[in-house]
């Protein structure tokens, strides 16, 4: 995307610019849509939410006093009888990430008004979300089978589980979140809410916009970000 | 002012930038503003009593309505407080209280008043009314989200009364819930009672996050023509900045609450350690409970400055116009803001130097919060610096604003002694905390309040609150609240612990006797003073006198609305658009002692009008 052109106001590149943009009347950052600048610092609300998250796992695997389970044995998964660590959690976090290239495209069309192209691709993001979706629910299923559980598994320190279970509990949810409003705005490319002029939402009676794909977009791409961190510091370390 | 002083021209207030007004030139592009950038925001109307009243989009609607809320849980954590210093001052003399009563109280108190009374009201009562009008907006940018905070504040409220019913009643585990006493059997309320206490925090955290989105976009990207953030009002500073610190601390508390909830639940242990109970092994083990004071604390003490910094912001405009003159230190009233909320997320331990932390460690967090103390000194020398040489108005909302000085300056003090690990680790959990905490956080903040509902009533109702009975609102709230915390750091000194139903025959006490009962008379005075307000306005909403537009002779934009109460949209057919920041009080030159924030550099071409 280009620049925004703001009408009697020059912008200037680089410090310089985001100087001049700060003390400027109006806005603050320049062209961006209400809904995108709220989503990206809602986004750093939740990354305050991970962290606070992750650092408790942290500090709770480096205070536990029993020994903590070996991950590459506890996340292996048996191939034609040979257990490969970490095959299903790789072909978790290749969906994900696919399904966030998927989303970059589908906010490229949108801006081209590209309806059957945004459409398609915004479904095929929410078909992506779904299958890691599937994935994890197939993998917790297996530790639970296998005798994990949130208060206590055979492997070693009970807080395995316990940190497990809800870190990726609560980013399994914001992926089904996700997914559920993915269904949802491929529903309304296809039905056209975001043409001439936009179609009144149904809650918020706000008129539909393209931009709406790429604030959504961005909530994806976070979720996947997360994902990259709780790959590195669960299955990983 | 005295003949004297207006001789000594030299007195004059300069700033570092003056538009010259000798010259007195006009030309014809001096008024110019750049067009705006933002299309015309797209409201909806609500037109039947549910969309209009109940679920409402109006922003000033939904402000009022936290407003309310937050009152309805401020009475029932007063009505707590009047227990809790009946049983201290006359043990025994309330016969149905027990032990478990006075910590349920203790907690329930504590929780509501720090976060559903006074977070509440000021974010969501003051914040949403004040930010679109101060701001020149229509509306908050999402006003939908914004009727959805607001009801999901209203459910979190449900759910925390709700634990008054349930079996066993609130939790009693005290406002910082620690584990693992806090979900153990033999802490009053260990069941149902902590569980709604966690599930109504966690709402609120939800909530507010809805609400907060609101306030920091419509501050960044909703302002009107001409109003840079260098002149917006210090209330929206401070507002702001709060909410900021609220984005980013709550979340500590959600996680806290989260995992504590499991832990009571599920049966993990995040925060729970071996812990063995009259001889038995119970099931939890390795677990670490300093952890969740240190989530705790993360959200804890930003929490105190999510209250205070909206009370800073909102008592500099006040003095400001009370005084009739410009705030000193504009800029760095702004920078002591933005400064004490970058550094409140680093001070958050000083809450545990009694939870054996390492020596570094606590010298670390004193430094950071003894360096805390240089910007919030600095406002309190700029608030007493505006002061100076102004044209005082003696009036209800100036006499708030001289006890907010008061007591903070005195709170802040007391709070130097704590920040200090060697000073802090004797008087820790004495009475000299509880003194500190209820003046700098409990009274000062009140104080703003009590003024700002006396300024802004005009503008919300249109008409003006009666001023005489303002008056013996405040000084019987003053005068009362001094007597009741002034001699808790006596107490505290002497080594009486907070927290105890009762102090049976502790040697240490018998001095204490006396005080403590002294100290109950006058919090059921002061308690009971804070009824002529709410009398104030039931008598003031039948046959006050009508304010008629901007009875303060603002500047600000919230009072140049196009009526009196603003409408829906606010400004009617145009938005205003802004030349000068709020402050033009007292402008030698100018023929009245305020310039409006809208009035156009021409019109004032002869004064000498600072260049902001």
């Amino acid at each position: 995307m280009s620049d925004p052109k703001i009408e009697g106001f020059e912008l200037k590149p680089g410090f310089k610019g985001m100087a001049s943009d700060t003390g400027s009347d109006q806005t603050m950052f320049k062209g961006v849509h209400w809904g995108k600048a709220m989503m990206w610092i809602f986004l750093l609300s939740d990354t305050f939410v991970f962290s606070c998250f992750l650092i408790s796992y942290m500090k709770g695997r480096a205070s536990t006093p029993v020994e903590w389970p070996n991950p590459s044995e506890v996340f292996a998964l048996d191939a034609f009888g040979v257990p490969v660590p970490l095959l299903l959690i790789a072909i978790m976090t290749f969906v994900l990430i696919t399904s966030s290239g998927t989303m970059a495209l589908a906010v490229k069309y949108g801006y081209e008004k590209n309806k059957k192209m945004c459409g398609w691709l915004v479904l095929a993001t929410a078909l992506g979300g779904l299958t890691f979706v599937g994935m994890q629910v197939f993998e917790w299923s297996k530790l639970i089978h296998e005798g994990v559980r949130p208060w206590g598994n055979p492997f070693g320190a009970a807080q395995f589980g316990s940190f497990f279970f809800m870190i990726t509990g609560f980013h399994g949810f914001h992926v089904s979140i996700g997914v559920i409003f993915l269904f949802i705005y491929a529903y309304k490319v296809f039905a056209g809410h975001y043409e001439n002029g936009g179609k009144r939402g149904w809650f918020t009676t706000m008129r539909g916009d393209y931009v709406e794909i790429e604030i959504l977009g961005l909530y994806w791409h976070f979720v996947d970000l997360v994902w990259v961190f709780i790959f590195a510091f669960f299955y990983l370390w | 002012m005295s003949e004297e002083f207006n001789n000594k021209s030299g007195y004059q207030a300069q700033s570092s930038e003056v538009i010259s007004g000798t010259s007195g030139t006009t030309s014809p592009d001096m008024d110019y503003v750049r067009p705006a950038e933002n299309p015309e925001q797209d409201l909806y109307h609500g037109h039947t009593f549910l969309t209009k009243w109940v679920f409402c989009q109006d922003a000033k609607v939904i402000g009022v309505q936290y407003f309310l809320t937050a009152v309805f849980t401020g009475i029932v954590g007063l009505i707590l407080s009047w227990l809790m210093r009946l049983q201290l001052g006359f043990p025994g003399l309330a016969g149905f209280m027990t032990a478990e009563h006075y910590y349920q109280f203790v907690t329930m108190h504590g929780m509501i008043m720090v976060v559903y009374f006074l977070t509440a009201l000021f974010l969501g009562g003051f914040g949403n009314y004040l930010i679109p009008l101060m701001v020149g907006a229509r509306d908050m940018v999402f006003p939908y989200v914004n009727m959805l905070s607001f009801w999901m504040f209203f459910v979190a409220v449900a759910v925390l009364m709700a634990s008054f019913f349930v079996p066993g009643g609130p939790t009693g585990s005290g406002w910082t819930l620690y584990p693992p006493q806090a979900i153990l059997e033999g802490t009053p309320g260990s069941g149902a009672g902590i569980l709604l206490m966690l599930i109504s925090l966690s709402l609120f955290v939800i909530g507010f996050t809805m609400g907060g989105l609101n306030y920091l976009i419509t501050i960044l990207q909703a302002r009107t023509r001409g109003m840079t953030l260098m002149r917006m009002p210090l209330t929206i500073w401070g507002i702001f900045t709060a909410t900021v610190l609220a984005m980013l601390a709550f979340p500590a508390l959600l996680v806290s609450s989260i995992m504590m909830t499991l832990d009571k639940v599920l049966g993990t242990s995040f925060f729970m350690p071996t812990i063995l109970k009259a001889g038995e092994v119970l099931e939890y083990g390795g677990g670490s409970p300093i952890l969740f004071q240190h989530l705790f604390w993360f959200f804890g003490h930003p929490e105190v400055y999510i209250v205070a910094l909206p009370a800073f912001g909102i008592v500099s405009d006040l003095i400001s116009v009370h005084a009739r003159k410009n705030i000193f230190g504009y800029r760095m009233m702004v920078w002591a803001i933005v400064g004490i909320g970058a550094l409140s997320f680093f001070v958050w331990a000083h809450h545990m130097y009694v939870s054996g932390m390492n020596p570094w460690f606590g010298f670390f967090f004193a430094s950071t919060t003894l360096i805390i103390a240089v910007p919030t000194a600095m406002k309190v020398y700029n608030w007493i610096l505006t002061l100076w040489r102004g044209n005082i108005r003696i009036n209800t909302v100036m006499l708030w604003c001289l006890g907010f000085i008061v007591t903070f300056v005195n709170g802040g003090i007391t709070g130097i002694f704590l920040g200090n690990v060697s000073v802090d680790v004797p008087l820790s959990d004495t009475y000299f905390v509880v003194a500190h905490f209820h003046m700098v956080m409990g009274i000062a903040p009140l104080m703003v309040i009590m003024g700002a509902v006396y300024h802004w009533f005009p503008l919300v109702a249109g008409r003006m609150l009666h001023e005489g009975l303002g008056k013996w609102h405040f000084w019987i709230t003053f005068l009362g609240a001094y007597s009741i915390y002034f001699p808790m750091h006596y107490l505290g000194f002497i080594g009486v612990p907070r927290r105890y139903f009762e102090m049976y025959d502790s040697p240490y006490m018998t001095s204490g006797v006396g005080l403590n009962e002294f100290i109950s008379l006058a919090a059921f005075i002061v308690g009971a003073a804070q009824f002529i307000l709410i009398y104030n306005i039931i008598k003031t909403l039948k046959t006050g006198k009508s304010a008629g537009k901007n009875p303060w002779k603002a500047n600000s934009l919230e009072w140049h609305t196009s009526t009196v109460p603003p409408e829906h949209g606010n400004f009617g057919e145009k938005l205003p658009v802004v030349h000068r920041w709020a402050y033009d009080y007292s402008v030698p030159g100018a023929k009245e002692d305020f310039i409006p924030q809208t009035t156009p550099p021409s019109e004032v071409a002869h004064t000498e009008v600072e260049k902001t």
